[in-house]
């Protein structure tokens, strides 16, 4: 059992969402950075789908009430285990009591709490993440707040964590600390793309977006030029995927993230490839993002990659336990 | 079949595409979207099917079929896609209008050219129907909105309107079930309860059902 002693900006339980009900209006929710979130429970042996913490930003802190096997993946925050200073992407144990706390984050915008056994609050619609937009989910359907207790589950794998934890590299290409680069996501063009004018296009993809204070969970609405249309359309409503990039009339396009409207009707310029979403899910608020055009088949491959990451993480996971000591 | 009749199938992103049927909504294309969903969403590889308003979003696992000949399997089941046979309900939804409940009542009104009683009888004349479900949970997208009501989307989205909302959007009528985001002009407000994460299914309308509004109060 964890016990929440501060939750920071926004803190929820998640897992990798609950596909299949779009066309009830339900969206998936599910983490932001569903590769970190991956990589922590690959860590720990734990199914993918297991549900673990999402903390944003700044100033989370839990207390372990049991012992357990955990692992802190995703931005690079300053962590402690009792003022021990914890890498990131590292997994550890903790003894009961033992107070866990993330800070200042060095890089990147949500970090991932994995624990062995996984987060066992009750599933709704096949998922324990917290659809906050719909009210239902998650840890009684809303963010965690101080005092909360969270159930932990039985671990399904029985490895040991050996002594002093044991890393892994977070993936390639990530925000990197100390960095200013604009991130970059690359974008296959939608059904809306010959509407702009060719200034809009140049603009949409050269420039250094600034993602705005009103950007979270829902989507990112990004500033810059305003992208001018050849003419103006009003569209049916119609289905969305995650990931999609919209641009209403304002010209400020809007990336929809993991608790956006199932349906919308403004125009779409392009959509984020789903192998980049993850990065989506680390722009930090006043963060710069830029878009590079890309193919279906390059999407595919991106896919691909993700894949081979995670399997790494699992291979040096299972290295670390059948060595039992520290290092990768 | 006309030569009208074709599907306009563009992608988003690489696993999923969006057919939109040709002519206006509200027509026998919607049930023919409907129908063409339940064939598609039988599919090897289709993960998810999506109705709109007279479009359908096709989520597939990338690999299992090639998008040209995903794209070709589509159009030629539009082409034998029939309308689904549904039992029509109609539902009544009781509406506060106007004042605090409906922030866009009088500035509809202003647009039309008409008083807020006239938007309010106009708004509450007609039986509509629900094309489909979508955006946030349990919300429908209704046809049969009078066409002098109807109003383009605001050009910046309000961040939250309540749940209950009664709303206008292009030609369109919606409800909100949830407090959400929203693009769309709110008339008033409805306690009805259209969405209900612990029931099965945790939707109260389906497509195919007829609505109508019944104002409660008189509008401020």
């Amino acid at each position: 059992m964890i016990e929440i002693l501060a939750a920071g900006p926004l803190a929820t339980v998640q897992d990798l969402g609950r596909p299949g009900y779009r066309r009830y209006g339900i969206g998936t929710s599910g983490a932001m950075d569903p590769l970190a979130f991956r990589a922590g429970n690959r860590m720990l042996g734990n199914p993918d789908g297991a549900a673990a913490i999402e903390v944003t930003a700044t100033g989370f802190r839990c207390r372990f009430l049991r012992p357990a096997r955990f692992a802190v993946t995703g931005a690079a925050l300053a962590t402690t285990l009792d003022d021990a200073a914890i890498p990131p992407w590292w997994a550890s144990s903790a003894a009961a009591g033992q107070i866990l706390d993330l800070s200042t984050p060095r890089a990147g915008m949500r970090a991932y709490i994995a624990v062995s056994g996984g987060i066992d609050v009750p599933a709704v619609m096949g998922s324990r993440s917290t659809d906050l937009k719909g009210g239902f989910g998650g840890f009684e359907a809303r963010s965690l707040a101080s005092g909360d207790v969270l159930p932990v589950g039985p671990p399904a794998d029985a490895r040991e964590v050996p002594d002093g934890g044991f890393g892994v590299r977070s993936p390639p290409r990530g925000p990197e600390v100390g960095s200013a680069a604009p991130t970059v996501v690359r974008v296959i063009p939608a059904a809306e793309y010959g509407l702009f004018t060719d200034e809009a296009l140049e603009a949409f993809w050269s420039r250094g977006w600034t993602v705005g204070a009103d950007s979270n969970r829902l989507g990112l609405r990004l500033a810059g030029p305003a992208l001018a249309f050849t003419r103006r359309v009003e569209l049916l409503s119609h289905g969305l995927v995650t990931g999609v990039v919209q641009v209403p009339p304002s010209g400020q396009p809007m990336i929809q993230a993991m608790e956006a409207n199932t349906c919308g009707g403004y125009p779409k310029i392009g959509v984020v490839i789903g192998a980049d979403l993850w990065r989506v899910g680390q722009v930090r608020i006043g963060g710069k993002l830029r878009f590079s055009e890309t193919t279906t088949e390059e999407a595919m491959d991106a896919a691909a990659e993700n894949e081979a990451f995670l399997e790494r993480v699992a291979r040096a996971a299972r290295t670390a336990s059948a060595l039992g000591r520290g290092g990768r | 079949m006309t030569d009208d009749d074709i599907l306009a199938i563009s992608a988003m992103g690489e696993s999923a595409l969006l057919c939109q049927a040709p002519g206006e909504f509200g027509g026998a294309a919607q049930e023919r979207i409907l129908g063409l969903a339940e064939v598609v969403a039988a599919w090897p590889g289709v993960v998810e099917t999506v109705p709109g308003v007279n479009n359908l979003l096709v989520m597939f696992a990338p690999g299992v079929m090639a998008p040209g000949a995903m794209r070709d399997r589509l159009r030629d089941a539009w082409t034998q896609a029939r309308a689904v046979r549904t039992e029509p309900r109609t539902v009544e939804i009781p509406v506060a209008y106007g004042g605090e409940h409906g922030p866009d009542l009088a500035g509809l009104a202003e647009r039309t050219g008409l008083s807020p009683d006239e938007v309010v009888r106009l708004h509450g004349a007609p039986t509509y129907t629900v094309l489909a479900l979508g955006s946030v949970p349990g919300f429908p997208y209704l046809a049969g909105l009078d066409r002098r009501l109807a109003a383009p989307r605001l050009d910046v989205p309000r961040l939250r309107m309540p749940a209950g909302s009664v709303l206008i959007g292009g030609e369109q009528g919606g409800i909100l079930p949830v407090a959400s985001p929203t693009g769309w002009h709110c008339l008033g407000w409805t306690p009805f309860t259209l969405f209900n994460p612990a029931a099965d299914p945790p939707v109260t309308l389906r497509a195919g059902d007829r609505l109508r509004f019944v104002a409660a109060e008189r509008p401020a």
